[in-house]
């Protein structure tokens, strides 16, 4: 398996983002041979997964439907050479359409929607594919500087076939004018970061029903062995 | 051959925990990755693994979330600091054997909110003495830091407890491989 590019993910010290100061690693990284690095995988079966994960419009339902705008949200897990990335688990989380987590640490004044829980998983199709419901995730303020919100997202993770695919990223909306301010969204280096903004499609777009948007994810592939056999 | 780029990571921030470790958090949503990589039947000497993830100035993380990956029985767990009131992970499951002529260890992948890049570590046993000074990955980490990927077997209420912190910083940080 290639190394993860440093070219395009973040580095661990990015002040701007204060709580990176006292928790990122401070010595270099070791490097470890690739032959005896992790390259087990962990194997997730169509039982792990419940017919209503990959709808967070239905999966929180209590006593009706949840509020704000309804999104499809689907794209492909790829590596590096195009190539699909098969029965791969993927689990996002994320706010509400008024910018509010149900987790119990989050006190933002923002009101609980009591048909929404904002979790989700599935697992890609032979074609590396996947497909979620949800509704569009509000903004919400942050301690990290004066006036800090972040822009909208939703949470990703992702294994891929090896412990060094893993990845956890977070998807973002296009035109959305708080990305200037993100501490979180820049600390990615320029080279690659709008890959991290999905793009509106009519194609994706249901009528009368949900707003598309397309989000590909590209994980680490090897150079050794490009087509993944 | 064409070649596409890396998607960049993120850090997982303060909430994941309703999205990827729900039951241990009391969260009313479904789970499939819990903190015990075996179940109690599994044959094998039953430990638990317990440890804090410690920031520079020596506090102990309290959003922190740590996945174990067990190479010999292809087996991965994960928990949050969020729950324990030392803020600690606390992990089942059975010794690991050798693998590929490696000793005993269980990969270690770090994520937390102020980490936009999840942190890989390694952690190996006290009691395999003569395993871990032929291993090839321990013996490629400068001696003086060794000690910060061997987790301390203790006993517990009668139970085997290896104890493993991992340091972010400091004198003691951790040895994190560019996995
Ligand atoms: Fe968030």
């Amino acid at each position: 398996m290639d190394k993860r590019d440093w070219l395009v993910h973040p580095s661990y010290l990015f002040p701007d983002y204060q709580s990176t100061i006292l928790r990122a690693p401070k010595r270099e990284l070791l490097p470890i041979k690739a032959n005896l690095s992790e390259r087990t995988g962990p194997v997730f079966g169509l039982d792990s997964i419940s017919p209503l994960d990959n709808d967070l419009t239905k999966n929180g339902c209590v006593n009706g439907e949840p509020l704000g705008e309804r999104i499809v949200v689907s794209g492909r897990v790829l590596d590096q050479f195009g190539q699909p990335i098969r029965h791969t688990l993927i689990e996002i989380w994320q706010a509400n359409a008024a910018g509010r987590y149900v987790h119990k640490v989050d006190q933002h004044a923002a009101p609980l929607d009591p048909n929404f829980v904002g979790g989700g998983r599935t697992l890609t199709d032979e074609e590396g594919r996947y497909k979620f419901y949800t509704i569009k995730p509000g903004a919400y303020p942050w301690g990290n500087h004066h006036n800090a919100w972040r822009p909208n997202h939703i949470h990703f993770s992702l294994f891929g076939p090896q412990i060094a695919t893993r990845l956890v990223t977070q998807m973002y909306f296009p035109g959305d004018p708080l990305l200037q301010y993100d501490p979180i969204y820049k600390g990615a280096p320029e080279k690659n970061r709008e890959a991290m903004i999905s793009k509106f499609t009519l194609d994706l777009t249901e009528p009368n029903f949900a707003l598309g948007y397309e989000f590909d994810i590209i994980l680490r592939g090897s150079h050794a062995n490009p087509f993944g056999i | 051959m064409i070649e596409l780029l890396q998607t960049p990571s993120q850090t997982v921030g303060p909430y994941f925990a309703y999205g990827l470790v729900p039951k241990q958090y009391g969260y009313n949503h479904t789970n499939i990755i819990t903190g015990s990589l075996v179940d109690e039947n599994s044959a094998g000497e039953h430990i638990q693994i317990i440890g804090q993830v410690l920031d520079g100035e020596g506090v102990a993380i309290p959003d922190a979330m740590i996945e174990l990956w067990q190479p010999d029985i292809k087996a991965i767990g994960r928990f949050g600091t969020g729950t324990d009131e030392q803020n600690r992970f606390i992990f089942n499951t059975i010794k690991p054997q050798s693998f590929e002529g490696q000793a005993p260890h269980i990969s270690v992948v770090v994520m937390m909110r102020g980490l936009l890049v999840h942190a890989f570590t390694r952690l190996y046993f006290s009691d395999e003495t003569e395993a871990n000074a032929q291993d090839e990955v321990l013996r490629s980490v400068p001696e003086e830091r060794r000690a910060t990927l061997i987790a301390q077997r203790g006993e517990l209420g009668g139970k085997t407890v290896y104890t493993f912190d991992i340091h972010m910083q400091g004198d003691n940080e951790t040895v994190f491989f560019d996995v």
